[in-house]
């Protein structure tokens, strides 16, 4: 449970959300942003004694500075926000986080402004920050908190998903972290190995050496889990991982090959494929009462499922038809029905963190792409077309698409690269998610504080 | 004027290396494209680059037709082979690996190369040999012995592959 302990911050609201009304600036997130906020983010003030501290157990020149710098980096990646240089910044840390002269954030066109104050003693580290509405000329939102100093960048993302929230009305994405697989080697000779990270890329740990072939991992609700499949002994089986203990069990005693993991919304269950005799089906395993539950039955391949967010519904791959398309049916295996109709194959249908969504991959004339349709099947989108892409895995807001392409690095084909990219539903706002090696299979978990 | 004759000098090479690189185009893709068709009946791989032996004169692999797990003629021939060697040397347990190209999702091709090795399995099982000699394991698309993304090197990917266990 240490991790849950150090994940789970102690929040001390003291500060009070003061005018929610007649606030001026608004971010509308359902469409591209062709205009991102001009935002000002203030280097968090600090005292010489804290400063001190930081800089001895943080080895941080300025702790202020960097949690700032967080922030800036969320806010850019999300799109829309245009973080100010600090260079025009005309008023001392300090004092703007008392009273900002708002004269002078307006004069470099900041619509936007965040201030904050930092300090280290008795091995705490206290946060307050503000976010100001510049036009105006009043405080949105004013809060604070404690944690253990080397949780200083999660900090910084709490700080983005309450702005976030303030100026969207939607949940932030920020303090969360990715599981996926890295990768190095040559194509016929992949060593993969299960990676964490934070979401901006930071803190990057291996959890598996490589001995195996690990593919698919998925967070459990709390973040907690981790349920993959692992090669291990070559026998292809999904294993469930405790990312504090380290602790990996096999998942069940089927006596064949299973694959395509993920977590039932409320995390009691796992569902996944088990293969036999050449055909795979859908299952289920209580991970409480180890009870298997056989979901589908039919001679062709089910794959992928994933459930609806309030657990009544699972969306799921099958070739029934001739060729994989997306299919639905009720928790239970009743009801099936096919919802994909478009030209092409369609694969890994993941469902919506808000429920009205299925994210897809979608092979069509020999290129990938990564859409969105309607639970029942309508309004397909493509967010983005490539030679080789696939596995999307959403926001837990519900707003980005974490997805893994391969890049041809030569003409002939044969050199290739692995890279983590986001988008946004919207379809804009594509970006490549900085890994330290090659990477596949993201997955993105819950927010870590709610 | 000087500039005007350079200009005219530069177009006719441009023209001439437009020409000559056409040409070269043109000859390299006839060559390939015959390459590939006496490699290929339909799309499934009939050459013998990457196949291995299983025992003296028995092809370890066959190979298979885009998402399709249905076995050929010669793959049929191949197998019947590997039955009658394996009958022969009734002490050799073996596995049969099952494997995808790239070209789709990697949880619908885990499931496909489990399809495939099922199939040469169900196969050398029609010839004699008794299920529990013969174990079967999916690869998907992890594990192409092609590295190439063109349709002949996918060929060679889609194969179930009959290895020796013991």
């Amino acid at each position: 449970m240490k991790i849950i302990k150090i994940l789970t911050m102690v929040f001390i609201f003291f500060l009070s959300n003061t005018t929610i009304s007649f606030s001026l600036i608004e971010v509308d997130i359902t469409r591209g942003n062709i205009n991102p906020l001009p935002i000002a983010v203030s280097p968090l003030s600090q005292d010489i004694k804290s400063k001190k501290i930081s800089q001895d157990s943080l080895n941080l020149e300025d702790l202020g500075l960097e949690i700032s710098k967080v922030i800036e980096n969320n806010l850019k990646t999300s799109g829309l926000f245009n973080p100010l240089s600090k260079d025009a910044f005309l008023q001392k840390p300090d004092i703007a986080h008392l009273k900002p002269r708002f004269e002078d954030w307006s004069l470099i066109k900041a619509q936007a402004l965040i201030t904050g104050k930092v300090l280290i003693e008795n091995e705490k580290l206290k946060v307050e920050f503000r976010l100001w509405d510049v036009l105006a000329a009043r405080e949105m939102l004013a809060l604070a908190f404690t944690t253990v100093p080397s949780n200083w960048r999660r900090v910084g993302h709490i700080i983005t998903d309450k702005v976030y929230e303030r100026l969207t009305g939607e949940k932030g994405y920020f303090d969360t972290r990715i599981i996926y697989v890295a990768e190095e080697g040559p194509k016929t000779q992949r060593v993969k190995k299960l990676a964490i990270m934070d979401q901006d890329g930071f803190n990057n740990k291996y959890l598996t050496l490589g001995n195996e072939l690990v593919l698919t991992p998925r967070f459990n609700p709390t973040n907690q889990m981790v349920t993959y499949l692992s090669y291990f002994k070559n026998l292809p089986r999904v294993y469930l991982l405790d990312i504090e203990t380290g602790i990996q069990e096999v998942v069940g005693d089927f006596p064949g090959m299973t694959f395509a993991p993920r977590f039932s919304p409320d995390g009691k269950k796992i569902i996944m494929s088990f293969a036999k005799d050449g055909n795979s089906d859908i299952y289920t395993m209580d991970l409480e009462n180890r009870i298997v539950e056989q979901i589908t039955k039919h001679p062709s391949i089910d794959t992928s499922p994933s459930y609806s967010p309030d657990g009544k519904y699972i969306t799921f791959n099958s070739d029934r038809s001739g060729f994989q398309q997306i299919y639905l049916m009720k928790s239970d295996g009743s009801d099936v029905k096919r919802i994909s109709f478009g030209n092409g194959i369609y694969g890994t249908p993941v469902w919506s963190p808000r429920g009205d969504l299925i994210a897809f991959t979608k092979l069509h004339k020999g290129k990938f792409y990564i859409g969105v349709m309607r639970i029942d099947g309508k309004g397909e989108r493509l967010l983005t077309e490539n030679f080789y892409q696939e596995a999307p895995s959403w926001s837990p807001n519900g707003r980005v698409i974490i997805f893994y392409r391969e890049t041809k690095t030569d003409k002939k084909g044969e050199g290739f690269t692995a890279k983590l990219w986001s988008i946004d539903l919207t379809g804009y706002n594509e970006r490549l998610v900085e890994t330290e090696t090659d990477a596949s299979d993201p997955s993105w978990s819950s927010l870590l504080s709610n | 004027m000087i500039l005007n004759k350079i200009l005219k000098n530069t177009f006719i090479v441009i023209i001439f290396g437009l020409v000559v690189s056409a040409c070269a185009t043109k000859k390299t893709s006839t060559s390939t494209s015959a390459k590939i068709d006496s490699q290929l009946q339909g799309d499934v791989y009939i050459g013998s680059d990457t196949v291995g032996e299983l025992a003296k004169g028995v092809p370890d692999r066959v190979f298979f037709a885009t998402n399709e797990s249905i076995l050929t003629t010669k793959s049929r021939d191949t197998l019947r082979k590997q039955a009658a060697w394996l009958r022969e040397n009734a002490d050799v347990n073996v596995v049969v690996e099952g494997h995808a190209d790239e070209r789709g999702t990697r949880e619908y091709n885990l499931a496909l190369g489990e399809r495939r090795a099922n199939a040469a399995k169900d196969y050398l099982m029609t010839y004699g040999i008794s299920a529990d000699r013969i174990s079967v394991i999916s690869y998907g698309k992890e594990r192409p012995v092609d590295p190439g993304s063109n349709p002949l090197s996918w060929s060679k990917n889609r194969r179930s592959v009959t290895v020796k266990a013991n």
